[in-house]
Formats: structure tokens, C-alpha cells, sequence
């Protein structure tokens, strides 16, 4: 379900940040051996940008890069491309004519004119934009992270450009509308999390983009211009459409509009519908279209005006034919009466998405012993302790579970606890990624899982009590925690909680050689805490804290590490104006941002947010007011 | 909350203005019989030992009268993005404005909770035959006076003030609006309810 964007967050670890030594190799190319022996060879001095050379008569060196030319456009992995641009001049070049995916982990990082002045023959770009924290309110509002200027600069320099996928990025109608005029055989637009468009945008995406096989819009805010864009779409003719995801489209949708549209799209296997739709329209799409492999459910719920007595559609059936489903979600106002209805495809799901659904353990119970094959389950905590127990008998080969908070607050009473988190770590042998919101955890619990699956890659744990220490012997959660770093040799994910010690950041330090990415809030005893860590863990990349109290002498503990990162944020930590500076004057390449946010009360000079990240371009000029660049 | 902070102030204020026989500072009873006969509400032993086992509970548990103050909301904590948020809430009040009023029932002894449709009954009589045959059990004859008569049970529901009240004590269409959910008590808690005031 969410296998594209795991793949996103893989980084280029492997190697030393690339673009700086990139930039060298070029300046430095008379003294560079090329990888046919000869020395200074005939041809121009070259830099990066589109080669001027294959213009000229055909060289020694010519037909060794055809030759590379054509090996290597068969590397797909970013890491291995990576590596392969650093073996020579030749290589790097080679290898930028042939990249066709493009990956930019942080749009600042990167000017669009550098990346498309290096890589012209691109298909794909993927851009990530905001810090994740800031999905949790915890920044000021318009930070940044256009899309504008990407696809200002790809208009003219990708004429071919095919797929476009963004997160946290603001993107608006004009960006839409441009993309859709630039581009004539753009087919995949992939938004997660962003925001800054209506369906004006989508309308016009709809019209004109008549190669468009996938428009996934996935937790995106999506502004209701009252546009009917679902009606948008070329009237007559098959289209060309695999997968068309709006649930997160909060507004009503032209039902009609999308019953012919469906009816027109053989090769749709992808659908999620929003929560406008009703049980009885999704009867009417499903008949339609038995050939989905992917179902958003809509609200599952009966539409008001549904007289009582009317012939209820044979919902069982519409779902037993629809025999390649594999991946169900929506359930957005459940009616758990209907609920049985998903009976004939339960044994073939490997994705099932019940995170908005208030069901109980009694209600998931008729489902969940019917899922054998189930690898990724999302559900909410309603279903408590017991439903967790079905689950982990059941479904032994689940690989990714989230279990998300009705009740998102810290003082209610807790459905789920280490109860659960036992249970499934008996039964589901093979977790390879959990996501677990509770109010009461112990130490125990967490070893179990531990040592039951050591498969583990992403551990996120969150006891949604600030502070909150073992639930039966009152002490930190530090010996938990470390017991996962320690015997989940996998370990690339952590999201850390409850009352936790500087000891429990040294377990980590220790042990969490691979942890890419840390998620650290209201932890911690002193600088030391921090330190452990960005001394310990080499192949750090994103590092996220809140509320701990990490100081400047912390951050200079990271100074040989940070340019191997894509980002550090600290939000309400100890850190000084001084501090903070301190580190952007030992590191040119690195911005270092200083954002002020109103809403936080504090009576000293600390700084309320610190986010910083390795750039080749400095600066950037669209900062907010909010947001000062030190330097 | 809010709602009973000022029917205390009030109350308060009425005490203070009261004119009675007696000396000032005596009689508790007898301002507990006006609390009682204002708002028609009988007195029902403490809730809070309610919420012993897990599977019981409600994933939201409502705050109940002997709650603390919820601790200030911190800014982005839990960690849950405002369009999950923002899309589990809405449904709450949706509900009651739809066809469906949901409401969860439990009863004592029982060890789930089932949620029927408020909206389906035309009465009392017709809601406590249903919950007599969905949880297989037998209500007594009600009274006014010593509410349910002649059954170890009585029906009882939460209200929008937090308060646990008799089902059958107010309008049925003042019920159907201010219940939040519906339990059933057993025994000494049932029968204490009959002979409240």
C-alpha cells in the first residue's frame, strides 16, 4: 500500500554528499584519467551540462561512452547510479545522461536549474519538500518548498517528462496547469501530502493530460473550488487510466461523471473513492469494475436519502466478483452492519485499511479470522487489546501493522496497551515495520517484540503520555528501546517515547548502526543524550526532536556528521541563537534555519526551531519572514 | 462541563438568598433534594469504578464527573496528522444528524459492548424490547416514583452533561437528544437507583 513511498525515504548512504565532490570533478578534469588510459585526449575541457561532444567526429573515448551509454542505462537503483558517477569524469557524465529517475530528497538542496542542467534526459522526478514535523502543526504555515520553480525549469528542459511525484510540497493550480500544458506524455501525478491546489487544478490535469494513467492524491489538502473536475476527463473513448485515488478529496464528487468515467477505464485496477460517495454508489462502481486489484471504499455507509425498506444491492456478491482485489481501504463512516459483506475477498487480502473505521473488537473479529494472507493492516484502536489478539492469530504473515488513536489526546484511558504489543509479537513472526499509539507501555512488552521479530526495520512506538514511564514497575522505557536496537540488527526506522534517560540514547548510539531516520520527543536527560547519538549512529540522515533538552554543545557533537545527513530539526530544545550559528559558520554548505513560531511561549533566547540541511545553493530566496538564515 | 460550573454558581447563589427556618450552615440533605428536584436528576452511585477492565471500555472514554481537568493540549502531540484528526471527529456529530443516531449500550456482566440506531425507536416501550432481546434479559415495570420495579436491571444513560440518569425519566424526545450512550446496571446499583430520592 505504501511500498512507493518506503522506497522514496532510501537514501544515498552509502556515499559522501555527492554533488560536492561532483562539482570538484569537473573543476578538476585535466588531471583526471579517463577511462580509456589516454591522457588529454582531444575534445573540450568539459563540464557538467549537455555535452557538446557528440557533435564532434567520433573520438577514442566516443565509443567506450556509447558503450557505457548503453550498460548503464540498465542501473535503475539511485545508490548504484550514485556510486557509478564518482568512478571517473566519464562515468559522470554517462551515467547523468542516462539517469532517467530523478530523486530529490530535499527541494532545497538543489537548485532546479543544476539538477536539470546535469540530468537532461530525465522521466521521472520525485521532490520532497516540507519537514515531516511540520505536518503536526509545529511550524508556522507557508515555510516553502514551491513546486513553481521545479516545474518552471522542467517545462523547458524535459519536454518528455512522464511522471511527477511530490511530498510536502505546495503546489497550485498555475503549477497544475502549466504541468499539464508542458508535458504531452505525462502520464503518473503522485501528490502526497501536499497542498495549495483546488480542483480547478485537477480539472484542468483531468482535460488535458490525455496520457494519464495514475492520479493519486494521498493526504493532500485539496481546496473545493466547486469545480467539477471529475467531469473533466475526455467525455468519449477508453482512457488510459490505472489507478485514480481522491479520498482525500473533501468535497462532493459528480457521481455520474464518475460512473461513466470508470466505465470507460478498462485498465483501472486502482481506486479510492472519498467519503462522498456512498455504500450504494459503490456498488454501482464495483459492478463495473470487477477488474480492481485496489479498493477505497468511500464512507461504506448508507446515503441520507436512502429510504428505509428499499432492496439493499447484493453487496456479497458485487464483492466476491471483483476476485483480484488484494488491497481494501476507506471505510470512512462505517456501518458495521455492512461490514460481512467484504467476506469473499477477505482470504485473498494482503492490504486492508481500517484506520477510519470505529469498529470494535466483536465487529473486526468477523473479518480479521477470514485474512490468512494479510501483510499490511492499518486500523484504529478501538478494536483494543483483544482485536489485536485476533489479529496475531491470524495473520502470520503480517509485515506492517499501524494501529492510530481514536481519541488522539494523553489523558484518556488507553484501548490498546503492551498487551497488544505482546500479543502481536507472538503471533506476527514476520513484522517487519509497526507503528503502535498507546497510553500504557512496558518494558517488557517491547523486549518480547523485540526478540520475537527480528525482521524489524521501522519500530515507532507512541506512548502518547509525555513522561510516562514503565506501566508495572515505574521505571524509564530505556531498557526497552534498547533492547530493540540491540537485537533488531535491521533496525532502520525509530520513533522513541514514554519517560526515557540519556542511557536510552546511548543504547542507541551503540547499536542502531543502521538507523537512517530517528523521531525523538520530550526524552532525554542532557546533552549527553544527543551526543550519543550523532556520535554513535554513522549512517544518520533524518533526525527529528522536540521538547528534549539538547544544547549547543550537543550540536557541535554532529559538525563531522552533518553533511552526511539530509536534515536536523530541534524544536523547543536548549539550543542558542549563538549556538546555532556557531554551526553555520563551520559549515558553508550547510543552511542553517532559524524559525521563529508565535504560538511558542518561552521567556529566553532559545531557539524555537532549528532546521537545517546540506545545500549546494546557500540561501534560499524564498524564506518566510518567520525564518532567518544564519550564516 | 461548562454547563454544570454554572448551575453550581447559580445554586450557590440561591443558597445564599434562600429564606429558611433553621441556622445557616446546617442541612446538606436538603440542598441535595433541590439539586435533585431542579433538574429531576436521581442521585447514582459513583461511575468510576466502572472502567475496571479493558474490554469493557470505550475506545473514547468520556470524562466522568470525578475526572480531573484534562491537561492543557500540547501543540502537535500525539503526533497525528490534523487530517486524520480531522477526519475521525466530523463523523461524531455527523452521526447524530444523519439517519442513524449510534449510540454504544453496555451491560453489566456482558463482555461487549453492541451500538444500536437511536433513530429506529418510536418509544421507550419499543427500545427496551430491544434491548431485552439483544442482551437476553428482562426490565421491570417502570415507575416514576421507584423506577424499575420487578428486575435485577435497570436501563440507565449517560447524557450530555455527564450525568447517568434513568431511561424513561425525561420526554423521549429530550432523551433522544441529550443521550450519549445507553447501560444497563445490575443488582445493588440498580435497585439503589429505584429508591433515589
Amino acid at each position: 500500500m505504501r511500498k512507493d513511498r518506503t522506497e522514496m525515504s532510501e537514501d544515498d548512504d552509502r556515499s559522501p554528499p555527492l554533488d560536492l565532490r561532483g562539482a570538484d570533478i569537473a573543476e578538476s578534469s585535466n588531471k583526471t584519467r579517463n577511462c580509456s588510459g589516454v591522457s588529454g585526449s582531444g575534445g573540450p575541457v568539459p563540464g557538467p551540462g549537455p555535452s557538446s561532444m557528440e557533435f564532434q567526429a567520433p573520438y577514442p573515448d566516443q565509443v567506450l561512452e556509447n558503450v557505457l551509454e548503453n550498460v548503464l542505462q540498465f542501473l535503475s537503483s539511485r545508490r548504484d547510479r550514485n556510486a557509478a558517477s564518482l568512478v571517473c569524469r566519464s562515468w559522470w557524465r554517462v551515467e547523468a545522461l542516462t539517469r532517467s529517475d530523478l530523486f530529490i530528497g530535499n527541494c532545497y538542496s538543489v537548485s532546479p536549474r543544476r539538477a536539470t542542467a546535469r540530468f537532461t534526459r530525465v522521466r521521472s522526478v520525485s521532490i520532497k519538500g516540507r519537514p515531516r514535523f511540520a505536518d503536526f502543526n509545529l511550524m508556522p504555515p507557508d515555510w516553502g518548498a514551491h513546486f513553481a520553480p521545479w516545474v518552471t525549469a522542467m517545462a523547458s528542459a524535459y519536454p518528455w517528462l512522464e511522471k511527477v511525484y511530490l511530498k510536502r510540497m505546495s503546489v497550485t493550480d498555475d503549477d497544475l496547469t502549466l504541468l499539464a500544458k508542458s508535458f504531452p506524455s505525462f502520464k503518473e501525478l503522485v501528490l502526497v501530502c501536499c497542498d495549495g491546489f483546488g480542483t480547478s487544478g485537477l480539472a484542468v490535469i483531468a482535460s488535458k493530460c490525455r496520457q494519464l494513467k495514475v492520479l493519486d492524491l494521498i493526504e493532500s489538502e485539496v481546496t473545493d473550488d466547486e469545480v467539477d473536475w471529475i467531469a473533466f476527463f475526455p467525455e468519449s473513448g477508453a482512457t488510459c487510466l490505472e489507478s485514480l485515488i481522491f479520498d482525500c478529496v473533501e468535497c462532493p464528487i459528480n457521481f455520474d461523471a464518475l460512473e461513466r468515467l470508470v466505465a470507460r477505464s478498462p485498465s483501472l485496477k486502482k481506486l479510492r473513492l472519498n467519503r462522498f460517495v456512498s455504500i450504494g454508489q459503490l456498488y454501482r462502481l464495483m459492478v463495473r469494475s470487477p477488474q480492481l486489484t485496489h479498493l477505497g471504499t468511500g464512507s461504506f455507509s448508507a446515503s441520507e436519502g436512502m429510504a428505509h425498506g428499499e432492496q439493499e444491492p447484493d453487496f456479497f456478491t458485487a464483492f466476491a466478483a471483483c476476485r483480484s482485489l488484494v488491497c481494501l481501504s476507506g471505510f470512512r463512516e462505517i456501518l458495521p452492519d455492512y461490514l460481512p459483506a467484504i467476506h469473499p475477498i477477505c482470504a485473498n487480502l494482503t492490504s486492508l485499511n481500517f484506520s477510519y473505521a470505529n469498529i470494535n473488537a466483536d465487529q473486526l473479529k468477523l473479518v480479521i479470522f477470514h485474512c490468512h494472507k494479510l501483510q499490511i493492516f492499518w486500523v484504529l484502536d478501538s478494536i483494543c487489546d483483544e482485536g489485536l489478539q485476533a489479529v496475531s492469530s491470524t495473520c502470520k504473515d503480517l509485515r506492517e501493522l499501524r494501529v492510530f488513536p481514536f481519541d488522539a489526546r494523553e489523558d484518556n484511558e488507553g484501548p490498546v496497551s503492551d498487551v497488544g504489543l505482546q500479543a502481536i509479537s507472538e503471533g506476527c513472526r514476520k513484522l517487519q515495520s509497526i507503528l503502535y499509539f498507546c497510553q500504557h507501555m512496558t518494558n517488557a512488552a517491547v523486549i518480547a517484540m523485540s526478540r520475537n521479530c527480528p525482521d524489524l526495520e521501522v519500530f515507532r512506538l507512541c506512548i502518547m503520555g509525555r513522561h510516562r514511564p514503565d506501566r508495572v514497575t515505574g521505571e524509564p522505557m530505556d531498557e526497552g528501546f534498547g533492547a530493540i536496537v540491540m537485537n533488531c540488527k535491521k533496525l532502520t526506522r525509530l520513533a522513541v517515547s514514554g519517560l526515557l534517560t540519556d542511557r536510552a540514547f546511548s543504547y542507541i548510539g551503540k547499536y542502531g548502526k543502521l538507523v537512517r531516520t530517528l523521531s525523538v520527543a520530550f526524552a532525554g536527560d542532557s546533552d549527553m543524550g544527543l551526543k550519543y547519538v550523532l556520535e554513535g549512529c554513522p549512517r544518520l540522515q533524518k533526525l527529528e526532536i522536540r521538547d528534549s533538552p539538547f544544547g549547543d554543545a550537543a550540536l557541535r557533537s554532529g559538525l563531522h556528521h552533518y553533511y552526511n545527513m539530509r536534515f536536523l530539526w530541534m524544536s523547543s530544545c536548549r539550543l542558542s541563537p549563538q549556538g546555532c550559528q556557531e554551526i553555520a559558520r563551520a559549515l558553508p554548505r550547510l543552511v542553517v534555519e532559524v524559525i521563529r513560531d508565535d504560538a511558542i511561549e518561552h521567556t529566553d533566547e532559545t531557539v524555537d526551531i532549528l532546521y537545517m540541511y546540506r545545500s549546494l545553493e546557500g540561501p534560499r530566496d524564498d524564506a518566510p519572514g518567520f525564518v532567518t538564515i544564519l550564516q | 462541563m461548562e454547563s454544570k460550573v454554572a448551575y453550581d454558581n447559580e445554586l450557590n447563589l440561591i443558597k445564599a438568598t434562600e429564606l429558611r427556618l433553621g441556622l445557616p450552615g446546617t442541612d446538606d440533605r436538603e440542598e441535595q433534594a433541590l439539586f435533585s428536584a431542579r433538574n429531576n436528576k436521581r442521585p447514582l452511585p459513583d461511575t468510576s469504578k466502572e472502567c475496571g477492565s479493558k474490554k469493557n471500555s470505550d475506545a473514547r472514554h468520556v470524562d466522568n464527573e470525578t475526572a480531573p481537568p484534562a491537561k492543557a493540549q500540547i501543540v502537535g502531540w500525539p503526533p497525528i496528522r490534523s487530517y486524520r484528526k480531522n477526519n475521525l471527529q466530523p463523523k461524531k456529530s455527523d452521526q447524530a444528524e444523519a439517519a442513524g443516531i449510534y449510540l454504544k449500550v453496555s451491560m453489566d456482566g456482558a463482555p461487549y459492548l453492541r451500538k444500536i440506531d437511536l433513530g429506529i425507536y418510536k418509544g421507550y416501550p419499543e427500545l427496551l424490547k430491544a434491548l431485552e432481546s439483544m442482551f437476553k434479559f428482562t426490565i421491570g415495570e417502570y415507575s416514576e416514583r421507584e423506577g424499575y420495579k420487578g428486575s435485577e436491571y435497570a436501563p440507565t444513560y449517560e447524557d450530555k452533561d455527564g450525568d447517568w440518569m434513568l431511561v424513561g425519566d425525561v420526554p423521549w424526545d429530550m432523551f433522544m437528544s441529550s443521550c450519549k450512550r445507553l447501560r444497563i446496571m445490575k443488582g445493588s446499583e440498580a435497585r439503589g437507583l429505584g429508591c433515589g430520592v
